[in-house]
């Protein structure tokens, strides 16, 4: 009974089938079976922030999810993200403000900043730190990280600096 | 690391979720949002041989107000209670606490069922259902059994369900209108692990407590229901009312040590929390002057 399971489900808009061991998690599938791998992992139990993928629309811990669980699922990556156009605004943002150095956790720093900027558009600097709260950086600082947030939240809001 | 290799099997309803427990008891786990589990299943704290992914069940999910009882499904995320306008209106000390459970996208993953049956003694929900007062419903292959929350949480990561239960909802008396609420937890991050927390639930008349229910966590093996609460029912609270109450809680406590805190800086923080929710609740910043984290 450990042996593969079949799943269906649609990563970046394209169908997937694959045959996965229950073992298995998300993180680990999306990077090794669909070679995506700007999902990157960090800690390994939840705490890092850096596997931060969506689940149906959701924001999850990739590595907090069997591949099995996603079963039926709807899965978008920073891949999938970064190609459709969405965070263009918010990684020139991160770019032009510093907000990323070694760049390891910038993936699921952006999967939260999003997240949070499509829930509320003006969302101020307290809300920020706190919607990313999940999220480590380890070089940059958060500063810089929350400047850039701000900014791109101002700029959708048609309120340029 | 990643976890070891383990059987899965996806239940297709509860009556499917409980003939795999009875098959395969104690070696399996029952994993609905994974957000406690599969941690510890990666750092191999636990190798369980089977799962039963129970996150399909839809049946579970949802929260019901009827009859003044407020029925939360085992399978509600703590996302979903946030949102709530029936948790918010009828439960706001529930809500307040899901606000400090992680961050969010764990929160749009873990469930209310998880945690209860998780019983870390650090996590905020288990105090909250001793304060507020909670029934946990477990359903196995005889049928259901009802739990009061106070019998519910018996050691670390232990609780009264049995191998072949699977829990399925919790009750909550519909909070009285005029009750009030307090909730803190000291952590080191938003969103960590309580060092110390509190969740408390109350009715003031008058400028005095005429209920006051003190659900502490993390200051020991389980969630504590204060007894120590009683000295503060009825009484009009003086600095020395509450210093007695506050011994009193002192007696009550067994904290664990672990990488955050030491038993006395858990006590000193779980004393501070009650005279900071006593002068909060009264609306009495007197009680609380003097006292410092």
């Amino acid at each position: 009974m450990t042996t593969a399971v079949a799943i269906s489900l649609v990563v970046n808009g394209e169908h997937v089938e694959a045959n996965v061991l229950p073992r298995l998690n998300l993180a680990d599938f999306l990077r090794e079976h669909l070679e995506l791998t700007g999902t990157h992992v960090g800690c390994e139990h939840g705490v890092c922030g850096a596997c931060t993928v969506r689940l149906n629309g959701d924001i999850v811990r990739s590595c907090l999810l069997l591949a099995v669980q996603t079963h039926n699922a709807t899965v978008e990556t920073i891949e999938g993200v970064s190609d459709s156009g969405e965070i263009a605004d918010l990684q020139s943002a991160f770019r032009e403000r510093n907000a990323l150095q070694c760049g390891f956790c910038t993936p699921g720093m952006l999967m939260a900043a999003q997240d949070l900027l499509k829930q509320s558009p003006c969302p101020g600097r307290e809300q920020i730190r706190e919607h990313l709260s999940g999220n480590y950086c380890r070089c940059t600082g958060y500063q810089a990280i929350v400047d850039a947030i701000e900014i791109t939240a101002r700029a959708r809001a048609g309120r340029l600096p | 690391m990643k976890a070891s290799a383990f059987a899965y099997a996806r239940a297709t309803s509860v009556t499917n979720a409980l003939e795999l427990l009875t098959a395969h008891g104690e070696r399996a786990k029952v994993l609905s949002g994974g957000q406690s589990l599969l941690p510890a299943m990666n750092l191999r704290l636990v190798a369980p041989e089977f799962i039963i992914d129970i996150g399909e069940l839809a049946e579970l999910r949802g929260v019901v107000v009827r009859e003044g009882v407020l029925t939360i499904g085992a399978l509600t995320r703590h996302a979903d209670l946030l949102k709530s306008p029936e948790i918010a209106t009828h439960a706001p000390l529930l809500a307040d606490a899901v606000a400090h459970v992680a961050h969010p996208a764990i929160r749009t993953r873990g469930t209310i069922g998880g945690s209860l049956a998780h019983a870390d003694p650090a996590s905020e929900l288990p105090a909250c259902m001793l304060a507020l007062g909670a029934t946990i419903i477990a359903r196995g292959p005889n049928g259901e059994r009802r739990i009061a929350a106070s019998e519910f949480f018996v050691g670390i990561y232990e609780t009264a369900l049995k191998p072949e239960e699977l829990l399925v909802a919790v009750e909550l008396p519909v909070s009285p209108k005029n009750s009030t609420h307090f909730f803190h937890e000291f952590a080191r991050r938003h969103g960590d692990y309580a060092i110390v927390g509190l969740a408390a639930q109350a009715f003031v008349r008058d400028g005095r407590f005429a209920n006051l229910r003190l659900g502490f966590f993390a200051v020991g093996d389980r969630p504590l229901l204060a007894k120590s609460a009683g000295k503060l029912v009825d009484v009009v609270i003086t600095s020395a009312v509450l210093a007695e109450a506050s011994s009193a809680l002192n007696d009550e406590l067994d904290p664990l040590e672990d990488q955050q805190a030491t038993p006395a800086m858990r006590r000193h923080l779980a004393k501070v929390l009650l005279a900071r929710c006593v002068s909060s609740l009264l609306d009495r910043p007197d009680l609380y002057a003097g006292v410092s984290a």
